[in-house]
């Protein structure tokens, strides 16, 4: 090919006139943590717009869940927020139970907020081992993946899976816990203080994590609440808002906790409330446990309500008996029909209020079912957080934000 | 004084008249129906009334009734009052050949990609939102997925070559 026939890219008009820089982060992006994209302009460091682009794993979930009976969305909402799966699902059940009027025995409330706990735990050591990564210090994050891995054998043995979970069914557990779990679950309280601890020491009051965090990503109490912030990050900027405890499910209210609050709503005020928020979970988990060791004899077999319209029976009935070979099917492939009406219901995932809008005509599935996802909500603030700051702190901001494409795209 | 919903009711009843309807308290959920033209007056009063104070946009979502016509497309959004940690919900109806309602962008910075989504499944045009386009689907996308006259595909069909999904 003769030289001049060679393609040139054609530059748009004016941008070898701008004094601006347009950096494209992402979609994949190892700074990104998930597929975000970020089309930045940039005054030598200094960010001076940017336009998200979110969608890239976007799987139609709420068209799918139209299709799909009850039981059949529990796996979809494993793939929300995965990084606390076990929330989700949770959430998803307490939601169908309230629609549909199941009341859980106690001992099953305090199972899940056992694995909740465990679950908000699990997201968010991630969440600050990786706001550690991106400052800089990458063996906070190699040391505390040991101990994200205790908390996934728990779930392995109680429910068979580790990272879409897929854990519990309407009215409480597939099976009840067995004494391997509550070993694994003694190991992990006895050996997670000690590693939380030397984690926030590795961070808190460390020079470099310091400078690097305060004031960076910073947002009011009012512009986050006007943001639709909910979680940690709205908690961070002085809001006590925990749904939690305004509006307790499973059995919240029986247990003593606080709700950490920060003050500036930076990078460094959403890294202590998410570790205090480790700290009060670990209590939660402490107390749940020595309640649920206080039932005893038949009171210890109780994990499940009993509500055989949505309850798989037992696997040796249904190969001996017709009646519960009828019913295993049955809510299997969905063929209950839920109550006409609609709902809303929310929960305390580990980034923020899930919610979950159901709207159902009578029909075997939903009508409509819409996920509340926090951090989709929250993400749009980003631009205001990081305009103005150095691109190396809106990395920072990014993974403070504890933002979860699944979760985001739905 | 703890805010009720009789309370809140009583208030927009008071203020609205005839134009909020379908009072009706579902899960302890105080829901009604507001006309397309005033949603967001309802939304202000509901947000500077000192006694009602709903600041906190929880979330807006679409629902298609295709059945029902012309109320075909409706918006559902839900508040929150913080404070007194009350909830509720409110809804408009408009036809799904002129899906134009107003935008709650100026009062609530959280609407924005809200309103986009919901533009982007159900085709409501938000008049007045400065940056209506798709946001998780693709710009060439020429329909909205989420109205009901998209079913799913169907999953018995048997004309797809398994090859080209690796099951050859």
């Amino acid at each position: 090919m003769l030289a001049h026939q060679q393609h040139h890219i054609t530059l748009p008009e004016g941008s070898i006139e701008k004094q601006t820089t347009t950096l494209n982060v992402g979609p994949t992006h190892p700074a990104t943590h998930g597929v975000f994209q970020n089309i930045m302009e940039l005054d030598g460091e200094r960010i001076v717009s940017t336009e998200q682009t979110v969608g890239y794993i976007h799987r139609a979930f709420e068209k799918l869940a139209e299709r799909r009976p009850l039981y059949q969305i529990t796996p979809i909402t494993d793939r929300l927020n995965y990084c606390s799966s076990p929330i989700n699902n949770m959430g998803w059940h307490l939601t169908c139970e309230k629609f549909l009027g199941v009341e859980t025995p106690k001992r099953v409330d305090y199972l899940r907020v056992i694995i909740m706990e465990l679950a908000r735990i699990s997201d968010h050591l991630i969440c600050n081992s990786i706001v550690g990564v991106d400052t800089g210090a990458y063996t906070g994050f190699l040391y505390v993946m040991q101990y994200r891995e205790l908390i996934y054998e728990i779930y392995e043995e109680v429910c068979g899976s580790r990272l879409t979970t897929n854990i519990g069914r309407i009215g409480g557990f597939e099976r009840n816990f067995t004494n391997t779990a509550f070993e694994k679950l003694e190991k992990f309280l006895k050996e997670y203080p000690k590693v939380l601890k030397e984690f926030e020491n590795l961070f808190a009051r460390n020079r470099i994590f310091m400078e690097r965090t305060i004031g960076g990503g910073a947002i009011s109490a009012e512009r986050a609440l006007n943001y639709g912030f909910t979680g940690p990050n709205l908690r961070a900027a002085g809001v006590d808002y925990d749904v939690r405890v305004h509006q307790p499910y499973s059995s919240y209210q029986d247990f003593d906790f606080t709700i950490p609050v920060g003050k500036t709503g930076d990078n460094y005020d959403r890294f202590l409330v998410r570790n205090q928020e480790m700290w009060q979970s670990l209590s939660i988990i402490e107390q749940a446990y020595k309640k649920v060791q206080e039932f005893k004899g038949t009171d210890a077999d109780i994990f499940h309500a009993d509500v055989p319209e949505y309850y798989l029976p037992k696997k040796e009935d249904v190969y001996t008996k017709m009646e519960s070979l009828i019913w295993h099917f049955k809510i299997v492939m969905g063929e209950v029909d839920m109550p006409k009406g609609e709902i809303y219901n929310a929960v305390e995932g580990g980034n923020g209020e899930l919610g979950f809008y159901l709207v159902s005509d009578g029909g075997r599935t939903p009508f409509r079912l819409h996920f509340r996802r926090p951090c989709f909500i929250y993400y749009q603030a980003y631009p205001e957080l990081i305009t103005g700051g150095m691109l190396s702190d809106a990395i920072v901001t990014m993974s403070s934000l504890n933002l979860i494409a699944g979760e985001l795209d739905a | 004084m703890a805010l009720t919903n009789q309370y809140i009711q009583e208030k927009l009843q008071e203020k609205f008249g005839d134009l909020v309807s379908n009072f009706e308290e579902s899960y302890g959920l105080l829901s009604f129906e507001a006309t397309a033209a005033n949603n967001l007056k309802v939304l202000q009063f509901l947000f500077d009334e000192p006694s009602l104070q709903f600041q906190f946009l929880t979330d807006i979502c679409g629902v298609n009734f295709p059945d029902d016509a012309g109320r075909e497309i409706s918006v559902v959004y839900h508040l929150h009052n913080l404070s007194e940690n009350v909830r509720l919900r409110f809804k408009i109806f408009v036809p799904v050949a002129a899906p134009d309602v107003f935008t709650a962008c100026n009062l609530f910075s959280s609407a924005n990609w809200m309103e986009r989504e919901t533009y982007d499944f159900y085709g409501v045009n938000f008049v007045g939102h400065p940056n209506l386009k798709r946001i998780l689907n693709v710009d060439e996308m020429d329909y909205f997925p989420l109205r009901k006259e998209y079913p799913l595909e169907d999953q018995t069909r048997i004309d797809k070559d398994d090859e080209m999904f690796g099951r050859g």
